[in-house]
């Protein structure tokens, strides 16, 4: 059996490891509070802009826009939107899980990092990061998706990748955290059902009158289909850093709650180890006083 | 009064809902040039570009500088999707003369690394935040 000062200084070391998780875990509720918010606003551009881009397509069906095939190039670039610090349970390597699992070809894909810790997940699995984003995601602001989906439309343009995909952890409640593989490029139809849309996508098939654009088709996707990606990439960035908090506020939580169960077990331990040296010593003294007397 | 003529806005951008409400007519500028809008308008998309935003309520009229974006125009029911959106109250007039001032002379002293379409779309905006103002 462990001796009492073993057992104290164990238990001593455990009390403050769950003095920090309590701390993070609060920091992270207070986070979560904010970036849930922000989640929850930005929500409606992302409604509207989907219904848009759904109904322009509908009409536009048959036109030949660059955005709307997937290029010349076998590569595939994800955009991957992690967070740059641990501590967050299975949220990095969920998303980590999303590509290494994805069945993509490994040479074939072009990561574009935002976090640090899926980027170096993914350069250890031997992927290769082309562009690395990770001051973004502490903040994200519209301007910094706006920069991030200028660079990959600019390489899908010119040929450097064939398809754009976005790995990124839906926010459903604060416990419910989804990873998601969003292809945004080329547009598809029916892979475009990203969870939160199906709703709208009803709704516009049914009751909407015939659209007209301004300018025509052409002009008008050209304009669409980035705004529609930043908008995406944004919600993205905006969703990510909601369920990062609330993994992390889970794992805190939980972390806490194993720190106060091993407490109480080392306590028991600790007052049992008592018990028994006083008992111990006890014995020896009685037994010592018999010796004498006789 | 509780008029007919009246039909719903909704101006929205990524970070908030800049404006909700029943509105009597909303102007702005598209890449086609300015239009206005009543209610029971044919259904159509529109392309914003740099300008000001009339919101015409019943009573009283509000400008915002709109910048960038598209409007989707229904028959009773206008969304503008916004991307840069501000009211007069948010704007700093001597940076917007500073930025209109220093596009107009990167506008001048062109050179061939000069890029234009982000001059001009700077001096536009510029201006818009300006004309708001005043």
């Amino acid at each position: 059996m462990a001796s009492m000062r073993d057992i104290k200084r164990r238990k001593g070391s455990i009390q403050s490891t769950q003095q920090i998780t309590k701390a993070m875990k609060l920091v992270s509720t207070v986070k979560l509070q904010k970036a849930k918010q922000r989640a929850e606003q930005s929500k409606d551009y992302f409604h509207c802009m989907y219904e848009t881009v759904v109904s322009m397509l509908a009409k536009a069906g048959n036109i030949n826009h660059p955005y709307l095939h997937p290029g010349d190039s076998v590569k595939k670039g994800i955009i991957v939107i992690t967070s740059n610090r641990g501590l967050a349970g299975g949220y990095n390597s969920n998303i980590t899980k999303l590509i290494t699992q994805g069945g993509f070809k490994k040479e074939e894909v072009e990561v574009y990092a935002v976090g640090k810790k899926g980027r170096d997940a993914l350069l250890r699995y031997g992927y290769s990061v082309r562009e690395d984003y990770s001051d973004i995601v502490e903040e994200p602001l519209y301007s910094d998706a706006v920069e991030l989906s200028k660079k990959v439309l600019d390489d899908f343009v010119n040929g450097e990748i064939g398809e754009i995909y976005l790995a990124y952890t839906g926010f459903k409640n604060t416990v419910v955290h989804e990873p998601t593989l969003l292809k945004l490029l080329p547009v598809e139809m029916d892979a475009k059902n990203g969870g939160k849309s199906d709703k709208a996508a009803a709704d516009t098939t049914e009751n909407r009158t015939p659209m007209n654009f301004e300018p025509e088709d052409d002009a008008a996707l050209d304009m669409i289909i980035p705004k529609y990606v930043t908008s995406l990439i944004f919600g993205g960035l905006v969703e990510s850093v909601a369920s990062e908090n609330g993994a992390r506020m889970q794992a805190m939580d939980s972390a806490t709650s194993n720190a106060e169960e091993m407490i109480n077990h080392l306590t028991l331990m600790y007052n049992r180890a008592r018990q028994g040296s006083i008992t111990q010593e006890l014995t020896e003294i009685i037994a010592g006083a018999n010796a004498i007397s006789m | 009064m509780a008029d007919d003529r009246n039909f719903r806005l909704k101006v929205i951008t990524p970070e908030r809902v800049f404006y909700e409400g029943d509105v009597h007519m909303v102007e702005f500028n598209t890449t086609e040039g300015e239009i206005g809008i009543y209610k029971g308008h044919v259904p159509m998309t529109v392309i914003v570009s740099p300008g000001i935003l009339t919101i015409s309520e019943n009573s009283q009229t509000k400008n915002a500088a709109l910048h960038a974006g598209f409007v989707e125009i229904l028959q009773d029911k206008v969304t503008v999707l916004a991307e840069i959106i501000e009211w007069p109250a948010e704007i700093d007039k001597k940076r917007a003369e500073a930025a209109k001032a220093r596009a107009e002379e990167r506008l001048r002293t062109k050179t061939p690394e000069t890029d234009l379409l982000r001059a001009e779309t700077a001096l536009q905006r510029a201006i818009a935040r300006i004309n708001v103002l005043s």
